[in-house]
């Protein structure tokens, strides 16, 4: 009576699941908020606030050529000094608060012009140029010099704010969209029976899987290209490291690593609310405890145990390595081989609690 | 005529529920055949085992020739399945949904507003499944099991929450179906729906199939009781009458239940009472009261 073809066909059923699963995606606004919107917040929130933290030095311009200045190292390891030969124009930059301080030399003296609108700024150049002076006075006598100054900031020694945070807003992302789109829809599906009506129709799981880890994935890739983006504006600066792109295959397991956990919230829970209570109650603490908000380099050591056990410590740590610490593509195959473990495990566990039907 | 579905001696139980207690039947190829009965008789589960979706505990079952359990996908294309709830995909459109449940048995794109058209929905055809009303969603779904163009067609309750409008729309698009040559299994909690559509009624209760024939035949078989109705007060005082084995009267009409009509109503017509009278024969209703000793609550 009709000329299907039941077994042939999968790639079609396979991009017709996949249409259907995206269209699902995009018409949701709340899940649109939550997965793409949300998590960009946080970025564009921390990454304004945390912005001057994350130790720059202070922007002084020069003014001629003060020699005190432009002789010692001391100054040049701590202040971004740019030259300037327009005393007018550079006092004029100051006072709009492109820099912090212009700093002139007349004879003998150094003079630092400031802003009072920013007087912790000021106080800083002016310490620092206190000591400068401190430490040529004591050169010009001819001694070694007892003492010196080494100013280090520790965030030079780590990462500025905007390096950390996008890793680690990126991956608390993909870990909530992925678990709580997997968890709901598994429990969507069941309520609606239509696990039960595609049991009936003549498609494998495999086309059916695999749209749903093709969504997944796509929502991932699209959630790594927003948070680049914006890190990369010149408001945030955010610095990429050679091997940035080895995040991809980071980002395409950790999707899968957390699809699975939402498989098995979707498995066991019988309402979206008990689903998604579940989801949250694996990921926020999650995000937390592995590092995805703030570093725990000074968390107890018990924490930084827990932590190491965390799928989505593995997925932060392993992106911050490549994107922004400059290690080689080796780093990602330990976290690498950690989420696709996790996700087998996972998907094991899944396959034993799941059930067609509510009762 | 060829047997397409034959059901031997099937049970299946859910913990000490008896949900399906012995059951044998048979439906021919091109048959319009009905289950009735109420809440928890079994239908839903007796259908999911003939369709394959669930293992019976003992019994065979053959579907179009072949064993549904464990899932068969020889049977699946030329089947069509509405399930007792609308499953649709999350936010699609009428015609969306159509298209990818049609993908799923490879038909043609073209295919989906040709079951629109079919399903009287064309006009709706951009809209979310979501915002469609209740009738125009089990229209849908039904649509969605017949894309695949199906010889066999399962119907679980398709008019349930509709008004008697929409439920006249529908049993008008289902005789179709089963004109067009496909058999349609159809469950119901309606005896009128039953008894106006299939060729054949089911009357199951408690997991067991109490009565098996044409509704007419059914009712023809009971010792068929017939209910004169009367409007309250107009019954002359002190009136005897022949026969009556049962006289209710509920304040506005007065029903009176008898085996033999005819010396009644001559009664009643010599004394001029026969005004806003109304004679209803038996249904399956009685049947159903005769069968369990209840009376039939949907
Ligand atoms: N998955 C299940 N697990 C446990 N018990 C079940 C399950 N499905 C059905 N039952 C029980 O089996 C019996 C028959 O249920 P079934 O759904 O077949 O009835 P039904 O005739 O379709 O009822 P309705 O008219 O309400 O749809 C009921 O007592 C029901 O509670
Ligand atoms: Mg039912």
């Amino acid at each position: 009576m009709n000329q299907t073809t039941p077994t042939g066909g999968a790639w079609a059923k396979f991009v017709s699941l996949s249409r259907a699963a995206m269209l699902g995606f995009v018409r949701e606004k709340t899940a649109l908020f939550f997965g793409l919107l949300f998590p960009l917040m946080f970025l564009v929130l921390f990454g304004g606030i945390f912005k001057d933290v994350g130790g720059s030095k202070p922007d002084v311009l020069q003014i001629g050529n003060a020699s005190i200045l432009s002789q010692s190292a001391d100054a040049r390891e701590v202040l971004d000094i740019t030259k300037s030969s327009d005393k007018a124009d550079a006092l004029e930059k100051v006072r709009k608060g492109d820099y912090d301080a212009a700093i002139e030399q007349r004879g003998d003296t150094l003079i630092v012009h400031y802003s009072a609108a920013d007087a912790v700024k000021a106080n800083t150049v002016q310490g620092i140029v206190q000591s400068v002076i401190g430490i040529e006075n004591q050169k010009a006598t001819g001694q070694e010099p007892k003492y010196s100054l080494s100013s280090e900031k520790v965030e030079d020694e780590s990462i500025s704010t905007i390096q950390y945070m996008t890793p680690g807003l990126l991956g608390w992302a993909i870990s909530m969209s992925a678990t709580f789109g997997a968890a709901l829809t598994l429990v969507t599906w069941r309520q609606k029976k239509t696990l039960r009506r595609l049991r009936l129709a003549p498609v494998g799981a495999t086309p059916i899987i695999a749209s749903r880890v093709g969504i997944t994935m796509g929502i991932a890739l699209v959630q790594t290209a927003l948070f680049i983006g914006v890190g990369l504006l010149p408001y945030f600066g955010l610095t990429l490291t050679d091997y940035w792109w080895m995040a991809f295959p980071l980002v395409l397991a950790g999707s899968l690593a957390f699809m699975s956990i939402g498989l098995v919230a979707g498995s066991w829970a019988k309402s979206q609310e008990t689903a998604s209570a579940i989801a949250n109650l694996v990921i926020l603490p999650m995000a937390f405890l592995s590092g995805s908000f703030f570093p725990l380099d000074n968390a107890p050591e018990w924490l930084q145990t827990v932590s190491t056990i965390l799928p989505l410590t593995h997925l932060v740590t392993g992106m911050q390595d490549v994107m922004v610490r400059g290690e080689r593509p080796s780093a990602i195959v330990l976290p690498l081989v950690i989420l696709l473990g996790f996700t087998a495990l996972m998907t094991f566990i899944a396959s034993r609690v799941f059930r067609w039907d509510d009762v | 005529m060829t047997s397409t579905i034959t059901v031997h001696k099937l049970h299946k139980s859910y913990g000490s529920v008896r949900a399906v207690d012995d059951v044998s039947f048979e439906v021919a190829e091109g048959e319009f055949f009905g289950i009735l009965g109420p809440n928890g008789a079994g239908k839903t589960t007796t259908l999911e085992l003939i369709e394959g979706l669930r293992e019976p505990d003992k019994g065979t079952i053959h579907t179009l020739g072949l064993t549904p359990w464990p899932r068969n996908k020889a049977l699946l294309p030329r089947i069509g399945v509405q399930l007792q709830a609308t499953s649709f995909f999350e936010r699609l459109t009428a015609r969306e949904q159509l298209q990818t449940w049609g993908s799923l048995y490879g038909t043609s794109k073209g295919r989906a507003d040709e079951m629109l058209e079919l399903v009287g929905l064309a006009d709706k055809a951009g809209t979310r499944t979501e915002d469609l009303s209740g009738g125009q969603a089990q229209r849908l779904s039904l649509a969605c099991s017949l894309i695949h163009d199906p010889e066999l067609v399962f119907l679980d309750e398709p008019t349930a929450a509709l008004d008697p409008q929409a439920r006249r729309n529908l049993w008008d698009l289902l005789r179709t179906i089963n004109k067009q040559g496909r058999t349609v299994i159809l469950t119901t909690h309606y005896m009128d729906e039953a008894e106006l559509l299939c060729d054949r009624v089911a009357i199951m209760d408690h997991g067991k199939i109490l009565a098996n024939d044409a509704p007419a035949t059914l009712v023809r078989n009971l010792d068929a009781r017939v209910h004169i109705s009367l409007p309250h007060g107009t019954l002359p005082e002190n009136l005897e009458l022949p026969g009556i084995e049962n006289t209710t009267d509920d304040g506005l009409t007065v029903t009176l239940t008898t085996a033999e009509p005819a010396p009644v109503l001559t009664i009643l017509a010599e004394h001029h009472a026969l005004a806003g009278i109304g004679v209803k024969g038996a249904t399956l209703e009685d049947v159903f009261l005769e069968l369990t000793g209840r009376e039939y609550r949907a």
